[in-house]
């Protein structure tokens, strides 16, 4: 701080971002749910990254695979193994990859198109508002499934088909809140004092009713991850996807294609569920410490 | 020339069940470096006309006549031209400053707001601004890193003169500045609002209900009622000595200190103010009026000029109370 540097703007700029950044970090940090969370995320992520050093196309193929058939969790096979000998543990390891793929990528991309068309009809009305809204109703009733296995006719299959054809069809659910939302923000006086200060629709978008709108998208982000990563094992299911490869929705499916609730093949049939529930719950944790960074006053008084 | 001439301004809200007149052809003139004030009982048009004059009504709203902002019409501006008006040439301080902050932003980022939207600054540039703002308000200028919920009414309340003197606008328009603050309180944002105008020589236009405090504040006072400016003068006049019954019903409305028999005397006024779909014919105002003739109901009185240089809408104001005109209605 001493040394007098000549800084330009830019280098500023930086300084001043690198501050905000920091003064975010400390106030999630306040949060230990949230750290939990991200931590749990960020170990997830990078466990999935990693999972091709450990595991072997061998130990994951239906024919060579070399553990026993349907064996309960053992020193070896620490959750067992599934109908063609595979370790559940691997299969969940691996699946990860395509499930945490799919399931941050669809969520994304159909909560940035949720709040842009929520918030653009709800902040227009009129004519623009009529438009966007039937435009949500008619995605809104489409059959997903429909909708889904149209798009790999004409797409391909694959693990990016399946990725647009969730982020395409679950986003109406997200606009209609987001607008109910824009609605009740518009109505408040911060708005009017906004556009009487020179505001265009940009501005009072952006700065004034986002950060208002902001719960309700992480709320409902966090829900998405879950319905996602099932959605993705229904579209593989129904071979829209690439089907040797394995994801967590695939080994639920398979596990129920193969009794393993009757039979009680417990080991089969709840790590992909609880892995699932992990992640969902790790979401639901960053998200409420984001909205707790965002609203001022959900923040403990010092 | 004014800096701002309101000259026949209607405005009628379109609604389910029909237009809705809320302002109805009023006309004011407010001089550079003078202060009016406007006063009225709810729902007479008076905030209404406050956001008019920025265009700032929803698009239910038709707006006729002619609002004269520094010789520039503001009904025909351009949208760009519009935006540079707001706030840089007239500023606006809002009732209830709690619901008019944003409660996520600081408020030091939300005075920064419009430096930040009209003229071409650094951050470091408005922040240091802000600071200066809230020097002159009389906060403490680390209050700038304060959430809304973080401040008392009154504070809030000088966080908005702040901004509203952000872009050092030629006009600020306050409406029901005081509303919701305790007394002692309001006394102090009224003074603060008084010397920042003076010092900085910018034209104010209260909005209130409370015709002491305007008569208090301002220069000249214009009483509203129905839609309508029912009389406008020198405001100690129009306080002391109304010539309008109804600017007398209004003034009448606060106790006098040091006045035993004013207590005594009933106060208030009878009744409700008219519903703007089926208003009363000829003077809205006749049904509750205390004299009232036989006239008021068939007479539309306009703003005769009264004592002095006041003038009001009331047929006790003509010589004849009224007769001629309903002669010549009667031919």
């Amino acid at each position: 701080m001493s040394t007098p540097t000549v800084a330009g703007p830019r280098r500023l700029a930086w300084v001043r971002r690198g501050r905000t950044l920091l003064r975010f970090w400390r106030e999630f940090r306040r949060n230990r749910a949230g750290v939990v969370g991200l931590v749990l995320l960020v170990g997830a992520c990078v466990l999935a990254l990693v999972a091709p050093f450990f595991i072997s196309d061998a130990e994951l193929s239906v024919t060579k695979a070399p553990g026993p058939l349907v064996a309960e969790p053992s020193w070896d096979y620490p959750l067992g193994t599934d109908k063609f000998g595979r370790s559940i543990l691997d299969l969940i390891w691996q699946g990860s990859r395509v499930s945490l793929t799919v399931g941050f990528l669809a969520t994304f991309m159909s909560v940035v198109l949720g709040t842009v068309i929520g918030i653009a009809a709800g902040h227009y009305r009129g004519w623009v508002e009529s438009l966007l809204m039937r435009f949500t109703d008619w995605v809104l009733v489409l059959p997903t499934l429909v909708l889904a296995i149209s798009l790999v006719v004409v797409m391909g299959r694959g693990l990016g088909t399946i990725i647009i054809a969730i982020g395409v069809t679950a986003w109406p659910v997200t606009a209609r809140l987001v607008r109910a939302q824009t609605l009740a923000v518009e109505a408040r006086p911060f708005i009017e004092r906004a556009r009487a200060l020179g505001g265009g629709h940009w501005h009072v978008m952006t700065r004034h009713v986002l950060p208002n709108v902001m719960p309700i998208v992480l709320a409902r982000t966090t829900l998405l991850v879950a319905s996602t990563i099932i959605a993705e094992s229904t579209l593989a299911f129904l071979g829209l996807s690439d089907p040797s490869r394995v994801s967590w929705g695939t080994t639920l499916q398979e596990a129920r294609d193969a009794g393993a609730t009757s039979a009680g093949l417990w080991w089969w049939i709840v790590p992909p569920g609880v892995a699932i529930a992990l992640v969902a719950l790790a979401f639901t944790m960053v998200g409420r410490a984001l909205e707790q960074v965002y609203n001022p006053r959900l923040r403990e008084r010092r | 020339m004014s800096l701002l001439e309101i000259e026949d301004l209607s405005v009628t809200y379109r609604t389910a069940g029909g237009a809705v007149p809320a302002v109805r052809g009023v006309s004011l003139e407010l001089p550079a470096g003078a202060k009016l004030g406007v006063a009225g009982e709810s729902g007479c048009g008076k905030s209404t006309l406050a956001l008019a004059l920025l265009r700032l009504l929803p698009p239910s709203a038709t707006v006729t006549g002619r609002i004269m902002f520094e010789g520039e019409d503001v009904l025909s501006m351009k949208w760009g031209r519009l935006r540079a008006v707001r706030w840089a040439g007239a500023s606006i301080i809002f009732q209830g400053a709690m619901h008019s902050l944003n409660a996520v932003h600081r408020v030091g980022a939300q005075i920064a707001e419009p430096i930040l939207l009209h003229e071409d600054v650094t951050a470091a540039e408005a922040e240091r601004r802000v600071a200066e703002l809230l020097r002159q308000v009389g906060l403490p200028p680390d209050r700038a890193r304060a959430y809304p919920h973080e401040l008392s009414g009154g504070q809030r309340q000088r966080v908005m003169i702040a901004m509203a003197l952000a872009c050092n606008p030629r006009l600020i328009i306050a409406d029901e500045p005081t509303t919701a603050l305790d007394v002692m309180v309001q006394a102090q944002i009224l003074r603060l609002i008084e010397e920042l105008v003076r010092d900085h020589d910018i034209s104010l236009m209260i909005i209130s209900h409370d015709l002491a405090v305007l008569a208090d504040t301002c220069d000249r006072l214009a009483v509203m009622y129905a839609g309508r400016v029912v009389e406008e003068g020198p405001a100690r006049q129009v306080f002391e000595s109304a010539s309008h019954p109804y600017s007398g019903a209004l003034a009448e409305a606060f106790p006098r200190i040091n006045d035993p028999a004013s207590r005594l005397r009933p106060r208030g006024l009878a009744g409700d103010p008219p519903d703007p779909e089926m208003l009363p014919s000829g003077c809205a105002f006749h049904p509750r009026c205390p004299s009232a003739v036989e006239v008021c109901p068939r007479v539309d009185p306009q703003l005769w000029p009264a004592d002095g240089s006041s003038r009001a809408a009331c047929v006790h104001v003509l010589p004849d109370h009224g007769a001629s005109l309903v002669e010549e209605g009667a031919r």
